[in-house]
């Protein structure tokens, strides 16, 4: 028997033969949880997956949507992120996963979706994997790297190569104040990164501004080329 | 935090809890005064979880821990009161009891029923003894008034009392009343998300949850409705009764609606109890009525109420009586919803889940919505004076010998409504439909017998 990682019902009510011979691995969540979230299809930007049914279509241009557009126009940033992908909308049941996820710490929902980033990763060009780092205070708080644990769960090995300084929390910060905010992260291992293609692994996109952070850390390192990908996609502000 | 690092409020702080480090908002030192423990124990080669006491293997998984750099088995059964991992370290006081302030006199004019006042002696008999006692009420029988004595006795003694009930509604609404009782004494509320967590007081009102945070703090304990879910599924929370209770503490069980171990036990004189069989306003409780309600479920699916069911509603809908109709689960009462509200547009169903449930309550309460389908999360706690009953589907395994006493339990609540109709609708009578029936009808024997019924 195999427990719903969220509700503990029985997952495998209907087992497959792949699963019966073990082939494939019974779904970690049971098809009622599953269904409560929302998984981002139909046309989203280009640039970030934000999905484009939610905005006005005046701030959208040739399939990018304005907050894009405002990134790169900042030159700083333009061309910093070559594209993100997330997979579901932050509705209510995603906000209250990743709060039991990541707040609470419960640990082993990173096998939740572990199945589907690792389909969705095998549609993106990468050379490295990276996790975006926690702070030093915030690690030892939580006991685990969310974003880290995301990538381990689905089989992808990450490459350690920058930390955090700036241990504010994000998701306290108006969307200007991160835009505004110093560089978060700095370099520990420069070598492995140039000319290489990177894929950045976080549990969630709200602004874009910390993604962007870390790609443009990555990019002045040398990558040829950093895109990502989110377990969700919030609204931003 | 802007609290005072003394010995004495470190003490009153601490002093019953076990919290995990982290909760506690002082610097914490070595102090002989303080003792840790590991947050996880392991036994027989299985994990303990100090806090809430699960052993389930499923209940814990492991993490690669940053704090302390190796797989580390983590509680995922009380994980939303802040994670307790094998590294993690539970702090528990050790030094002398702070004393409390405050005057534990109660101050109350009532009058207690014949019953009520046997059952409080009871009460106070197992506080000055410390001994266990489980008070049988029935449903309306009082229960809440035959523990003011007992608890002012424990109170004037410097005695630490708590109340702990399975349901958050229950605790605001306790809280408050036994305040108005004991004005001298601070009574505490407790419960996922409450303010009062870290004041000290004599008299506490728990959820059953919010016992995993004690350890050998009460010298009187009294537990509400123990059959009640989560508590009588739940080992955990029954271990959180025993540790939150000091060794030489009083334990005092409330409930309507026994068990059928624990009504054998009271049969064979294995555990102590008294009953009160008759409710307060001296009438009888009133007897269900079955009636066979065909296969209902279909008749839903297909778009039709059976007729009988129908014509009950629609003769409450004529004589403005209000009543409750019971569904066993939410979808088969959400197809039903619709087919009522064609009765009349103002009927609603309320569930658990429901995000507008307080709201559906009151409205019942103010007698704007004329009749309110429900799972059987009003099944108890809840009352309303005038009202009649109606289970739907009685059959279904949901509906325990005690969940339909305590739905029976609902009508006639009120003295000057005595008389609430009850009607079991079923697909086939269970044992549970027949052993509600003759556990409501021995009541009122008994009731009659010992002569507080009127009638």
């Amino acid at each position: 028997m195999n427990g719903c990682l969220l509700c503990e019902e029985e997952t495998n009510r209907s087992l497959n033969w792949r699963q019966f011979f073990l082939l494939e691995a019974p779904p970690a969540l049971c098809l009622k949880c599953h269904s409560t979230f929302e998984r981002i299809t139909g046309e989203h930007c280009r640039t970030c997956s934000k999905p484009l049914a939610a905005i006005d279509p005046a701030f959208i241009a040739d399939g990018i949507c304005s907050d894009c557009l405002r990134w790169e126009e900042d030159l700083t940033f333009q061309g910093v992120l070559t594209g993100n992908s997330s997979l579901y909308s932050y509705n209510e049941a995603m906000k209250e996963f990743i709060a039991r996820f990541k707040y609470r710490g419960d640990y082993v929902l990173a096998r939740a979706f572990a199945e589907e980033i690792k389909e969705a990763v095998k549609k993106i060009p990468f050379d490295l994997v990276v996790a975006v780092p926690l702070s030093e205070e915030r690690l030892y708080e939580r006991g685990f790297n969310q974003a880290e644990a995301l990538a381990k769960e689905a089989g992808l090995e990450t490459a350690d190569v920058f930390e955090r300084i700036h241990s504010e929390k994000q998701s306290k910060k108006s969307r200007t104040e991160r835009l505004q905010g110093p560089q978060v992260f700095r370099l520990k291992e420069k070598t492995v990164i140039s000319n290489k293609k990177i894929l950045i692994i976080d549990d969630i996109y709200t602004t874009g501004s910390t993604l962007r952070q870390a790609a443009l850390l990555l990019k002045q390192a040398g990558a040829v080329e950093v895109r990502s990908l989110t377990l969700a996609r919030g609204q931003g502000t | 935090m802007p609290i005072p690092v003394s010995p004495s409020s470190l003490a009153a702080f601490l002093a019953g809890r076990l919290l995990l480090e982290e909760e506690v908002p002082f610097p914490l030192s070595n102090s002989p005064q303080l003792q840790f423990i590991s947050g996880i124990s392991t036994k027989n080669q299985f994990y303990h979880c100090e806090r809430c006491g699960s052993t389930k293997k499923e209940r814990f998984a492991m993490f690669p821990c940053a704090r302390c750099g190796k797989a580390c088995p983590y509680c995922r059964h009380c994980l939303m009161m802040g994670r307790v991992s094998g590294c993690s370290r539970l702090v528990r006081w050790v030094g002398p009891e702070p004393l409390f302030e405050g005057d534990g006199t109660l101050h109350w004019s009532g009058q207690l029923s014949e019953g009520q006042a046997a059952a409080s002696d009871a009460v106070i008999r197992a506080v000055r003894d410390n001994s266990d006692v489980l008070i049988w009420a029935v449903c309306g029988a009082g229960k809440t008034e035959v523990l003011f004595q007992g608890i002012e006795a424990a109170l004037l003694a410097d005695k630490r009392v708590c109340i702990a009930t399975p349901r958050t509604d229950v605790v605001l609404e306790l809280a408050p009343r036994l305040q108005k009782v004991f004005p001298d004494a601070k009574v505490t509320a407790l419960y996922g998300g409450s303010l009062d967590r870290h004041s000290y007081s004599p008299l506490v009102v728990s959820t059953t949850h919010q016992l995993f945070r004690f350890s050998e703090a009460f010298d009187v304990m009294i537990v509400d409705e123990v059959d009640a879910f989560p508590y009588s599924y739940e080992s955990t929370l029954q271990f959180a009764v025993q540790k939150a209770r000091k060794p030489l503490s009083a334990l005092i069980y409330l409930t309507a609606t026994p068990n059928d171990t624990w009504q054998k036990e009271c049969r064979l004189g294995k555990r102590p109890f008294v009953k009160i069989p008759a409710r307060f306003h001296r009438h009888p409780l009133p007897v269900p009525k079955l009636e066979w309600g065909g296969n209902w479920r279909k008749a839903i699916e297909k778009g039709r109420l059976p007729r009988n069911i129908k014509e009950w509603a629609v003769k409450r809908l004529e004589e403005n009586k209000q009543a409750l109709l019971f569904f066993p689960h939410i979808d088969s009462m959400e197809r039903a919803l619709p087919l009522f509200q064609q009765l009349d547009p103002s009927i609603e169903a309320v569930h658990a889940e429901d995000p507008s449930r307080k709201e559906k309550v009151t409205f019942m309460r103010e007698k704007k919505i004329p009749l309110l389908l429900s799972t059987t999360v009003l099944e108890r706690g809840v009352t309303f004076p005038n009202i009649d009953v109606a289970v739907i589907g009685a059959e279904d395994d949901v509906f325990t010998e005690s969940a339909l006493v305590q739905i029976a339990g609902r009508a006639g609540r009120s003295a000057d409504f005595p008389d609430g109709k009850v009607r079991f609708f079923h697909f086939g009578k269970t044992k549970a439909i027949e052993k509600a029936v003759a556990h409501i009808r021995q009541m009122n024997k008994e009731g009659r017998e010992k002569g507080w019924l009127d009638r």
